[in-house]
């Protein structure tokens, strides 16, 4: 029987491997950088990649501000995940196929938590049906607890990695700068980012 | 072609040539200033090349683990020993789902194994998503470089092109009209896709799962509609822990555009309800790097670009120069390891700076290897005939004292009174575009043993 290629190419790399060196300790927090208001630095480096973040109390001031905010109310097709956050006009539960988002205007999706050295923010998929509404709407607004990491490395070790089928970092609305290295927002995803950081949640 | 040769267009064209050199290092800049925003910057970078030393010495193992992960998400992996079975399994598993319509967001082991050319002649429809990588694909060029495939392409270019195909207004080049334009363009393919096909930035072998990097969202919105996702990845993608993502995710955009992350950092585990999810692990060469010691650490490469916006030569000559997938200095080290015949001028086009060590992040060392690399061409003997001989007089005049003294004073003398044509004339390759320095009335030696006389020193 011939050998597959799977077999090959690790006999391949069995017969090349160098010789075994250490795998560095990676502490979740102490050698790594830190701010003195990790919130202040969230939203600095958030709005220096395009997105706004705003600091409210309760999930009703989130959505009192939306409802404040031009945009959202002129935009015909609006759907939230997050309850008691926007009127939306169309009922994320009767949509039965990720391609009927297609038109989606504005939503509002949840995140977990900031982190202050990039102004990303992590979200996973079990909290919204489709997880391309994290990339297909206009515009897109996210509701998080105020709870900030200083650091990636703090970040990576309060979540597990593997128990959701898609998860990610996102910092900021969708961008390009592949015609001339001119900045341009709004690529493929979404145009614009808010961020709502609720303190009652955290 | 060699790389002279080919650079030749490019640099004759002066202001465009200085253009490209100045979009470069602008982003060099940018990635400076990031770096230095990170206190433990140069940490960061000795744990990223640690990890990836530690992962290729265990580099099988590590497939493995990751292998069986996946498989226990319910994906399908695959192995390609080289490009052609790459591209056959994914023409197998499209044909499988009767996929035609293919949306595909960068990745450089897709060019490195042309698989766009391969499907297309197969009857598939294979849009590159990437903005940058889809104006090149409607130029019907291949990117000039792996993180900004359209850098050696103006605003004004992209105009042209995009009113041929997308219907743009004719003249226009304001890049977010033009953004705009193929936004709206590709959302149509988007929704309309059969498949999405991704590259893979990171692959998580404790995990089984793997990270993709984007800006514009393209990635992510082309596997998130269709039902059949594949992510094609290089052997050397794997790293051990999902913790390593710190590390990694906090070099990669800070190296490669200056940005603190990417837009999206997507991580996906296991295929989407309803859908399929493939891998392919390719090796193309990659497990032959991996026996050659003094260029094992060049599988370390985290594709960031760093040493491509840093490099001199680079910058001046345009990544076409290189006619390889991966340009610049990891481009000339990777590609000659794998067709040396084809691109056995790229080490020489090198100045051996180290700019490029100095900026990668997972530290490879790049000046070196293409030092070495020239070794390793010259045994092969594919060496030009100009410089092996032209190593052969250097090395009988520099090993020699008096040799070197009366060839110095012959130069000085003939260089002043030489008409120009004696000296710039097809046999000084050197002097094509250059001006040679106006050469000092004494050497080194009898200048200083002037100086040593006048201060009254022993000489």
């Amino acid at each position: 029987m011939t050998a597959t290629t799977r077999e090959t190419v690790l006999a391949n790399l069995r017969a090349a491997l160098p010789e075994s060196s250490p795998l560095p300790e990676l502490p979740t927090s102490g050698p790594w950088q830190t701010f003195e208001d990790p919130f202040v630095r969230f939203c600095e480096v958030l709005d220096s990649v395009g997105g706004t973040c705003c600091r409210v109390k309760s999930l009703s001031d989130a959505h009192q501000q939306l409802l404040s905010i031009d945009e959202w109310n002129s935009a015909k097709v609006r759907v939230s995940a997050v309850n008691g956050v926007g009127d939306p006009t169309v009922d994320l539960n009767s949509i039965d196929d990720p391609h009927d988002l297609e038109n989606v205007d504005y939503a509002v999706l949840h995140g977990h938590f900031g982190v202050a050295e990039n102004g990303a923010i992590w979200v996973t998929d079990d909290t919204v049906k489709y997880r391309v509404l994290y990339f297909i709407p206009q515009r897109l607004v996210i509701v998080m607890p105020s709870q900030i990491v200083h650091n990636m490395h703090e970040a990576y070790g309060r979540i597990t990695i593997g128990e959701h089928a898609f998860a990610g970092f996102i910092s900021g609305p969708s961008k390009t700068a592949d015609i001339e290295q001119s900045l341009v927002i709004g690529a493929h995803g979404a145009r614009s980012l808010i961020v709502f950081a609720v303190d009652d949640l955290a | 072609m060699s790389h002279p040769t080919l650079a030749q267009d490019f640099v004759d064209n002066k202001p465009r040539a200085q253009w490209h050199d100045k979009a470069l290092w602008f982003v060099r800049e940018k990635r400076d200033r990031m770096a230095a925003s990170v206190p433990e910057w140069e940490d960061l970078r000795s744990h990223a090349s640690a990890i990836k030393m530690h992962t290729m010495s265990q580099l099988p193992t590590y497939l493995e683990m990751f292998e069986a992960k996946a498989k226990a998400l319910g994906v399908h992996v695959h192995w390609a020993a080289d490009g052609d079975e790459h591209n056959r399994i994914i023409h197998d598993i499209l044909q499988k789902h009767n996929a035609k319509k293919v949306v595909k967001s960068k990745s450089m082991l897709t060019e490195e194994c042309h698989l766009n050319p391969f499907l297309e002649k197969n009857g598939y429809e294979v849009v590159d998503t990437d903005l940058g990588e889809r104006i090149v694909q409607l130029r019907e060029e291949t990117p000039s470089h792996i993180v900004l495939p359209a850098i050696h392409i103006k605003k004004e270019e992209v105009g042209e092109c995009f009113h041929k195909h997308l219907g743009t207004e004719k003249g226009a080049s304001d890049p977010k009209y033009l953004t705009e334009a193929a936004r709206g363009h590709l959302r149509e393919r988007f929704c309309s896709a059969d498949a999405g096909i991704t590259g893979v930035n990171f692959a998580i072998a404790e995990t089984g799962g793997f990270v993709v990097c984007t800006n514009e969202g393209n990635a992510d919105l082309g596997v998130s509609l269709p039902k059949l996702h594949i992510a094609c990845m290089g052997l050397e993608k794997v790293i051990p822990r999902a913790s390593d993502l710190a590390v990694f995710l906090r070099l990669l955009a800070r190296s490669a555009t200056g940005q603190p992350i990417t837009t999206y950092s997507s991580h996906f585990h296991g295929p989407r309800e309803g859908s399929e999810l493939h891998i392919i692990l390719v090796d193309n060469g990659r497990s032959g790097i991996l026996a050659k010691p003094e260029f094992r650490r060049s599988l370390g490469c985290i594709r960031c670009g760093a040493c491509m916006n840093t490099c001199p030569v680079y910058r001046r000559s345009g990544g076409h120069s290189y006619e390889s997938t991966v340009p610049g200095p990891i481009g000339s080290i990777l590609t000659p390891l794998r067709t040396p015949e084809q691109h056995s001028t790229l080490p020489f086009a090198c100045t051996l700076c180290g700019s490029c060590t100095d900026v990668c992040p997972v530290k490879i060392d790049l000046h070196h290897q293409l030092l070495a690399m020239r070794g390793f061409l010259d045994r092969k003997k594919l060496l030009g005939m100009s410089k092996k001989m032209s190593m052969k007089f250097l090395s009988g005049l520099l090993s020699s004292t008096w040799m070197f003294t009366t060839a110095g004073s012959a130069a000085r003398t003939a260089l002043r009174w030489m008409p120009r044509f004696a000296i710039y004339n097809p046999l000084n390759g050197w002097g094509k575009q250059r001006e040679l320095p106006e050469p000092p009335k004494k050497s080194f030696r009898e200048q200083y043993a002037d100086n040593n006389k006048n201060s009254g020193r022993p000489s």
